[in-house]
């Protein structure tokens, strides 16, 4: 074992001690607290948990490779939005009105289609202005939000397709439809940032900029494939989400860029680019469902629960800060 | 000449709106030849790499490789037609493994755009062998040290078929050891007929292993010498287009009482166990390679890190420095070793910049008192003869002399017992630097404790009355400055000799 091995397996295997943590905690504080008398950790809770999970966790991943590549995408939730509605609307388009249940396919493929373009169009304004990531991103977070509330007001957009709910509400060895794409996605993605040329040229990119150049990888192509990818997940969440319940509000997502963040910070990936992996981030995205589960299995509100996220998600990036540190001649800065 | 060389630029013209970096500058390397391309800073060399790396296009005159004109579009373009650049500022991704680093760009690929980790692997292994290093392809870069990170960027010359290699400041953070290794890889590549460029500051380097020398000054071509029948009193000449008074600036000054001293200070793994004094009207030299704990000592007396170990006094009484704001208190101050980056707020305007760290103290009832701090710039100006159309221009826009001026002075004003300076000449062309050098030398002479840290030789032999010489964290000894010699500096900061040998 080389030195430093022990301390980054330790950090690697942080999230995963924290969730262990979590368990014990809302186990045994969930019997005396909770007002059902089912316990936490429950076989069904558990499969409903990464159920849950889902949504979020799949925009995760790309998020994963977006911020391990020096770039971040606020612009998720809105594409979500959008996706949602291309999804639901364009089963009840006249055109397709004569496939009967082929229309499945075909709307999936357009809201995956315009998920994927939105997401190829943030990372193309990146690569050809160079203008930085966040404030490309916030513009078209308030941009395609702007085009989700055009298209129907306020009001609610709605379809639904029972063959579609059974297809999403389906089990397969136990698992829900929406667990077996959040595990398929967390493997394809883990494949691409460590086995494939384009997953280490993100990482390079990400760690320093300056040198990726000089190796003459080309930086933007990679960013607006990454760009692309996360368009992509945002708009397969939707699918996968918006299948079984039908019905897309315009504000659905809202928020959604801070919840993926959130998770793939807690998973250990560097905000700075360059460092981080696909597992912690499930493990991120695993934590936090845990706590919102948990938290509101021993009673508490939803505000409750985003005052304790926030704080531990501070705790953490101290921890971290602490535990990157060196030694006690450290540098102050 | 009767070969053909690899390379031949010719006639390059390079402008830039206001300035003509380059201007008909041209350069060929022969197969088989290391030729030395030297210039002061800003003469013009990272411009002609950057031509040459294609990530300039001239504007007139061309690149030639063999007879065929080419235009290169890109760095992986030229590294496609086998020009491969050497980079001093280490471009490496510390995330990474050191096979990674040393393929960036290019990794072998398997179906599926897949990495071939094993091949990335045995080749990478294979050319860490040559080099003779003591870490393998799986090793990550941000774990090694500074030199050994410079041999993952020096291996990355051996992974093509390369025509054409250039090193810029290649040795700057080896330590000696490390040269031969380095200097063996050149030779190799030598007797393999490939062209290399060598761009140095370090003459003893050029003499030793170059056979041309190419000189520019202000983007004008001076000239090729062979590097046989030259001197480096001639290349000097060359460079600066007059003699440089290489004299030491030595006026000799009383010395005063200790007005710094350090016992047995430690700091982790950083330094361990060092004691000096530094007397009022002393200059004293801190010398050594990259790494070996100059830069931390002074950090430590600035009160930006915390001792592990040790005592520090001013004046006689024992201190505890817990934060800059508390050794500028107590009257040390510290001119950074980056000068853009910690010294100067480059966007900001001369005057601000200079009376930065006492700004609480210059108010006029709740405002900024503008003429307190003009009269404070107009005094440092003078005395530090800082060449500034006002104080109005941007730190930014200044020449990295005056920028350095700007940075003393905001010290100075500071009124300070003790003034470290942390490579006060990095980046600041030749007639600057002997300029900064007597200014060193007369703020001792009025009575200040100065510290001086430098990698540069001839530096720290002009301005110390003493020089103190690191290696890896120790000090090996303490030279007066009639007993030194270059011979006896180099093997005390090598870790050879001294009277503690490592």
């Amino acid at each position: 074992m080389q030195p430093g091995a022990l301390s980054s397996t330790l950090r690697k295997g942080a999230i995963w001690g924290f969730i262990v943590l979590e368990l014990i905690f809302f186990s045994i504080a969930g019997e005396y607290l909770s007002l059902s008398d089912k316990a936490f950790m429950d076989y069904d809770n558990m499969l409903l948990l990464l159920k849950q999970s889902a949504p979020i966790g799949i925009i995760a991943m790309g998020m994963t490779i977006v911020i391990v590549n020096g770039n971040i995408d606020l612009s998720v939730g809105a594409i979500f939005a959008i996706a949602a509605i291309v999804l639901l609307d364009s089963m009840t388009w006249p055109i397709f009105a004569g496939l009967g249940d082929w229309v499945i396919p075909v709307a999936w493929l357009l809201a995956l289609i315009a998920g994927t373009l939105l997401g190829a169009l943030n990372g193309l304004i990146v690569w050809k202005t160079g203008v930085d990531a966040f404030i490309v991103t916030l513009g078209a977070m308030l941009g395609y939000r702007g085009i989700v509330f055009m298209f129907n007001g306020e009001n609610p957009t709605s379809h639904l397709n029972w063959t579609l709910v059974d297809f999403a509400e389906a089990e397969f060895l136990g698992f829900a439809t929406a667990t077996w794409f959040l595990a398929a996605v967390t493997i394809a993605i883990w494949f691409l940032m460590t086995k494939t040329v384009h997953g280490r040229n993100a990482y390079a990119i990400g760690d320093n900029r300056e040198a990726a150049v000089n190796a003459g990888i080309r930086v933007g192509p990679h960013m607006m494939i990454n760009f692309a990818i996360i368009g992509f997940l945002a708009a397969l969440s939707a699918v996968v989400f918006y299948s079984e319940s039908g019905s897309v509000n315009p504000n659905d997502g809202q928020l959604y860029e801070l919840w993926v963040i959130t998770a793939v910070v807690l998973g250990g990936t560097k905000i700075t680019g360059g460092a981080g992996s696909v597992i912690g981030t499930l493990g991120g995205v695993i934590a936090i469902q845990l706590l919102r589960k948990g938290l509101g299995h021993i009673g508490a509100d939803t505000s409750t629960v985003n005052l304790v996220i926030g704080l531990i998600l501070i705790a953490v990036l101290i921890l971290d800060r602490q535990l990157n540190i060196k030694s006690k001649g450290a540098l102050k800065i | 000449m009767t070969t053909q060389p690899v390379l031949r630029l010719a006639d390059i013209v390079k402008t830039f709106p206001g300035v003509r970096a380059l201007d008909g500058v041209s350069f060929s390397v022969l197969p088989g030849e290391v030729h030395a391309l030297m210039g002061e800073n800003g003469a013009g060399k990272s411009t002609l790499m950057k031509v040459l790396g294609g990530i300039y296009q001239p504007d007139e005159g061309g690149i030639y490789m063999g007879d065929e004109q080419v235009v290169m579009n890109g760095p992986l373009e030229a590294k496609a037609k086998g020009i491969v650049f050497i980079h001093q500022e280490l471009s490496l991704a510390e995330e990474l493994s050191v096979a990674e680093n040393i393929y960036l760009g290019e990794l072998p690929r398997r179906s599926f755009g897949r990495v071939d980790w094993q091949t990335l692997a045995d080749k990478t292994d294979a050319i860490l062998k040559k080099l003779n290093v003591g870490f393998n392809a799986r090793t990550r870069v941000g774990d090694l040290s500074i030199a050994n990170q410079q041999m993952v960027e020096i291996a990355r010359a051996l992974t093509h078929e390369a025509k054409a290699v250039i090193f810029d400041e290649p040795t700057a953070s080896l330590t000696d050891a490390e040269k031969v290794v380095l200097f063996e890889v050149i030779a190799d590549l030598q007797a393999s007929g490939v062209g290399i460029i060598y761009i140095s500051h370090r003459m003893e380097e050029i003499f030793k292993i170059t056979d041309r020398i190419t000189v520019l000054r202000d983007g004008q071509y001076q000239g090729t010498v062979q590097t046989r029948e030259t001197d480096e009193e001639a290349i000097t000449q060359l460079m600066i287009g007059r003699k440089l008074d290489l004299s030491r600036a030595a006026v000799e000054h009383e010395i005063g009482d200790v007005a710094l001293e350090v016992r047995g200070l430690s700091c982790g793994k950083l330094y361990q166990d060092v004691s000096f004094e530094v007397r009022r009207g002393e200059v004293v030299g801190f010398y050594g390679l990259v790494g070996a704990g100059r830069t931390e000592i002074a950090e430590t007396l600035f009160g930006l890190r915390d001792p592990s170990a040790g005592k520090i006094l001013l004046d006689g009484q024992e201190v505890r420095i817990t934060s800059p704001a508390d050794a500028i208190e107590r009257g040390i101050s510290l001119v950074p070793e980056d000068r853009k980056g910690q010294g100067l707020i480059l966007g900001m305007n001369c005057r601000d910049n200079m009376t930065l760290p006492q700004v609480d103290d210059l108010k006029a009832g709740p405002f900024v008192a503008e003429g307190a701090e003009v009269a404070i710039f107009d005094q440092y100006r003078d005395r530090l003869d800082i060449r500034t159309p006002g104080w109005k221009q941007q730190a930014g826009n200044l020449s990295g002399g005056n920028q350095q001026k700007i940075v003393i002075g905001k010290w100075l004003s500071m009124h300070p017992n003790v003034l470290i300076v942390d490579e006060p000449t990095r980046g600041i062309d030749v007639g600057s630097k002997s300029e900064i050098h007597k200014l060193l030398r007369s703020l001792a002479a009025q009575g200040y404790a100065v510290m001086v840290i430098s990698s540069e030789m001839p530096e720290v032999l002009g301005v110390s009355d003493r020089i103190v010489a690191m290696y890896s964290g120790k000090i090996m000894r303490t030279f007066a400055a009639n007993e030194v010699t270059e011979d006896s500096l180099i093997q005390a900061i090598s870790g050879i000799g001294g009277d503690r040998a490592a």
